[in-house]
């Protein structure tokens, strides 16, 4: 049935129901699209409005003669290009063999190496940045301390500098590749094995078939996640911010938070984070013509399991070099934050006798931020979490079932924000909500609609690839026996999407924990939340704190991650997500 | 604002000079007081002095008067003052007692009309009329310096740096941490008085030494602990003390040019919104026994004449200090800053 034709017969149901069933789905449309209109419109048209005035408000475009002129902003932009293009290349080097041997061939421990990568990502790239710090510091990194001591080095030469352009990339492609990792992995399940198999059976050799199908088959995967990481280098603000400045530049992100500082211009920062925005929006159009031509692989009746290619002599050492790449992000890391929790001086190695409670007592008995922070960043987290669901919840049933005319618009709203890098909406919400009416800044409120918007894409995503899987045929059949759109919404929907609404939770729920570009531009004293506190303990140099508050975020993380691994969630929505695809 | 010529101990501070005062009546803390704050229950506290002394100040008040907590707000001091401008600008009520390791700021707050006048007895009795504002709007926490310091593991005593000059030297490239005067106040303070005496292009030739640059001032005494520079070109001197009496081997430069003398304001915040609780805090740690906590456990240099300076330090009046001109400060941080970011790149 066409949408409009659908929706003119449940308007035209209406008078013949009792009151009590009346199907609320137009004003919800209505409410939703409004709610959203507002989320994204407000703060992006200030953004606008504020890029091209001046401090008085009247129309200029200097600001963008600023950007395009001045050094500070011009290197700053040249700097984030060429980050954002190593890591992009440094990912994508990096997570297709790995994601090659994970999903294509008998290495051993290949699943525990896949579980691990996709750990690594709970590790807020912020906190990776300060825990390579402790390694990797000219001087009193660990790593370049132990090979001064193996090497008998003098004191100021250093293997590793952290503080570098090159450090910088380094920490930011270790929490970037395991997106093109799972991209790549994940693309390489799906693939049919009947193409390798004919390939092999024509005499092609093993390596023969790896060149001339599967990569061919991947590589559109392998482009859409060279853009995943290009973006996300190019937006993120936490790792930069940690590296750059003591190194002794800006990146865009970093540059557009220090016109924060007194006196504030938010015109420039205005000015600043558009073409952060234009870039994103059209690096996601190049994705979305990537991703769409990977189709032709999976599309076309079901297909066998992969086969597995045989590595051989080569199976250890490729095991080998998978933990290798972890103990970039994963390992080493958290060795080193272990060692500066329970340390007084990050620089030692603890020891029996010099392990110390010091920072934990620190933290949590003497630092006064912490309890409020620790209590914000949890109701945010759940607020978000829940209230994000079912937004996300909503939006997917109207477009998937075309409940409405209109229904485009939302699914376009809802992913929108996915082109607003964080930054850009902190600053776009600073400007929307310092003012009358809705006078949101200094409220938890701000961060609400903040994390929301952030999380919204992703979860909406996950949620309508979880619908199409649930057949419109037991909705109808709810319907037909009088029940309202809602009451079959709650009663027969929502049970069959438990799992993929459980893990959605659980998304936005970690998402928001480790969410720090939009919440240093919005924060106050008063709502200060887990991520600024740490950021804020940097500026102090507070590292045996800061240790402490990172591991017992990225502790809660995993819980909540186990707790949705433990419901099948996240397990459940990926094979939703194949049923659809199959 | 009336300016006077400054010469080296911390007893002379252009907050004002004639003691002729419109300041309210010198309060004293009374059981009515206590009780009023009791019944707020809280108190804020802005501050950019070290977590190490802030929060342990805290628990020592807290301790004190049972029932009111204190809630520390940290940040460096020029992070500090926009935090209150874009609160103060949204209407947010929170901070009830400031405390800025750049006076210029309460030059600007004064004038704004955010400080609310309040004078204690100890403050008329035993602090140096020099060291107050007239009209009771703020006054002298506590002195500290901007000093030099280095690793002694990293240089040997013979090669240690005597005074700014000297650490354009080729053998510290590379070397060198140091704070940000867009973060820290002890940075901006120190920051226009090196530029003084020694002019901007001091700061372009350090600029070539590939400097390590940290926000706050109380970061370089902790990336000296680690090891990872050789040399702080500056920094809270107290922290520097406090990891030296912990048994870090550091060892203090006040340089021969002069070193940066920083003196940290106090004021209760006219938008209070715990206002009894905030006097009782500030007027406590303008007590003797408030201002023998800090004295006891950081060394900085009390502001209460009564107390006496920690036993081990060098008395202020031995060090050649430069003069403080919160005044002048307060025209050109903007310049400053903006200088500054040109020079060092950030």
């Amino acid at each position: 049935m066409p949408a409009s034709s659908r929706s003119e017969a449940a308007t035209a149901d209406l008078p013949v129901r009792s009151s009590l069933q009346l199907d609320l789905s137009r004003p919800i449309l209505i409410a939703v699209t409004a709610l959203l209109v507002v989320m994204i419109a407000l703060p992006m048209g200030w953004l606008i409005v504020y890029s091209l005035s001046d401090k008085q408000g009247t129309a200029t475009l200097g600001n963008f003669v600023t950007l395009f002129t001045d050094p500070s902003f011009v290197d700053p932009l040249i700097t984030t290009l060429i980050i954002a293009v190593s890591v992009s290349a440094i990912c994508c080097i990096v997570a297709a063999p790995l994601g090659w041997l994970v999903a294509r061939t008998d290495m051993p421990i290949r699943r525990i190496v896949r579980t691990l990568v996709m750990a690594s990502l709970v590790t807020p790239p912020f906190v990776g940045a300060i825990a390579w710090e402790m390694l990797a510091a000219p001087n009193s990194g660990l790593l370049n301390q132990l090979w001064r001591s193996l090497t008998g080095m003098p004191s100021d030469e250093a293997l590793f500098d952290i503080y570098s352009l090159t450090g910088l990339i380094f920490v930011i492609a270790c929490y970037t590749f395991p997106y093109v990792f799972i991209l790549v992995a994940n693309a390489l399940d799906r693939m049919p094995g009947e193409l390798e198999d004919a390939s092999s059976m024509l005499g092609a050799k093993t390596w023969q078939t790896a060149r001339r199908i599967t990569m061919p088959l991947a590589l559109p995967t392998l482009l859409a996640g060279a853009l995943v990481a290009f973006l996300q280098a190019l937006n993120l603000f936490g790792s930069p911010a940690i590296l750059a400045i003591p190194a002794g530049f800006h990146t865009l992100t970093t540059r557009i938070w220090s016109l924060f500082q007194f006196p504030p211009k938010p015109e420039l920062a205005a000015a600043a984070s558009l073409p952060l925005l234009l870039l994103t929006i059209l690096l996601l159009r190049g994705q979305a013509l990537a991703l769409g031509r990977r189709g032709y692989a999976v599309l076309g009746g079901k297909y066998g399991e992969p086969r597995l290619v045989r590595l051989g002599a080569w199976r250890l050492p490729a095991a080998a070099l998978a933990l290798l790449v972890l103990a970039m992000p994963l390992f080493l890391p958290y060795a080193a934050l272990f060692n500066s929790a329970f340390s007084r001086v990050a620089s030692r190695l603890v020891t029996l006798d010099t392990i110390t409670l010091h920072n934990v007592r620190f933290t949590f008995l003497e630092l006064s931020s912490t309890m409020p922070a620790l209590k914000n960043t949890f109701l945010l987290a759940t607020l978000s979490a829940t209230l994000g669901a079912v937004l996300a919840l909503l939006i997917a049933y109207i477009v998937a079932r075309r409940a409405v005319p209109g229904h485009r618009v939302l699914a376009f709203l809802a992913t929108a924000p996915l082109a607003i890098p964080g930054i850009v909406l902190g600053v776009g919400l600073f400007l929307a909500y310092t003012r009358p009416p809705l006078t949101l800044y200094g409220t938890l409120w701000i961060l609400l609609i903040a994390f929301i918007t952030i999380e919204l894409p992703a979860a909406y995503q996950q949620l309508s690839s979880a619908f199409h899987a649930v057949h419109p045929e037991l909705e109808e059949a709810g319907r037909m026996l009088g029940a309202s759109r809602l009451r079959t919404l709650a009663d027969i929907t929502a049970p069959l999407l438990r799992s993929a609404v459980i893990a959605t939770w659980c998304f936005v729920f970690v998402a928001v924990i480790r969410e720090l570009s939009a919440a240093v531009i919005l924060f106050t004293s008063e709502t200060k939340v887990l991520s600024v506190l740490i950021f804020d303990l940097k500026e102090s140099g507070d590292v045996g704190a800061i240790a402490v508050l990172s591991l017992t975020m990225v502790g809660i993380t995993t819980v909540v991650v186990a707790v949705a691994n433990r419901f099948g969630g996240g397990r459940e929505a990926g094979r939703l997500h194949a049923r659809t695809a199959g | 604002m009336h300016r006077r010529t400054l010469l080296g101990a911390a007893a002379l501070l252009p907050f004002g000079a004639r003691v002729v005062s419109a300041a309210p009546p010198a309060e004293t803390i009374t059981p009515a007081l206590i009780e009023a704050a009791r019944k707020e229950g809280k108190v804020s506290y802005y501050t950019a002095m070290d977590l190490s002394v802030a929060e342990p100040m805290a628990k020592a008040f807290e301790a004190k008067f049972p029932g009111i907590k204190v809630a520390v707000e940290r940040t460096g001091a020029e992070r500090l003052f926009n935090r209150l401008a874009q609160e103060t600008a949204s209407n947010i009520k929170r901070c009830d007692v400031v405390n800025s390791s750049d006076a210029a700021h309460f030059i600007t707050w004064k004038r704004e009309g955010w400080l609310q006048p309040y004078v204690t007895v100890d403050i008329t009795e035993n602090v140096a009329p020099e060291m107050r504002d007239p009209e009771g709007a703020f006054v002298n926490q506590r002195t500290h310096l901007s000093a030099m310091a280095y690793h002694i593991g990293l240089v040997k005593p013979g090669d240690a740096p005597k005074g700014f000059n000297d650490l354009l030297d080729p053998k510290y490239a590379g070397k060198l941490v140091k704070g940000h005067p867009g973060y820290s106040g002890t940075i901006m303070t120190a920051t226009h008085q090196i530029a003084r005496e020694l002019g901007w292009g001091y700061f372009e030739k350090l600029a070539k030494q590939k400097v390590m640059q940290v926000q706050s001032a109380t970061e370089p005494p902790k990336k000296l602990e680690a090891g990872e520079r050789a040399v702080a070109v500056d920094g809270s001197d107290y922290l520097f003390w406090m990891g030296r009496e912990r048994g870090v081997p550091i060892e203090v430069v006040y340089p021969v040019e002069g070193t940066p003398l920083i003196s940290n304001p106090m004021a209760v915040f006219k938008a209070a919104p715990n206002p009894s609780a905030a006097r009782l805090l500030f007027a406590w740690i303008m007590s003797g026994e408030g201002q023998e906590f800090i004295v006891n456990l950081s060394g900085q240099y009390p502001a209460n004449l009564k107390v006496k300076a920690k036993a081990g330090r060098p008395p202020l009046s031995s060090i050649k200090t430069l003069r403080e001109d919160p005044v002048e400060v307060e025209k050109t941080a903007d310049e400053i800053k903006a200088k500054y970011a040109r020079i060092f790149k950030v």
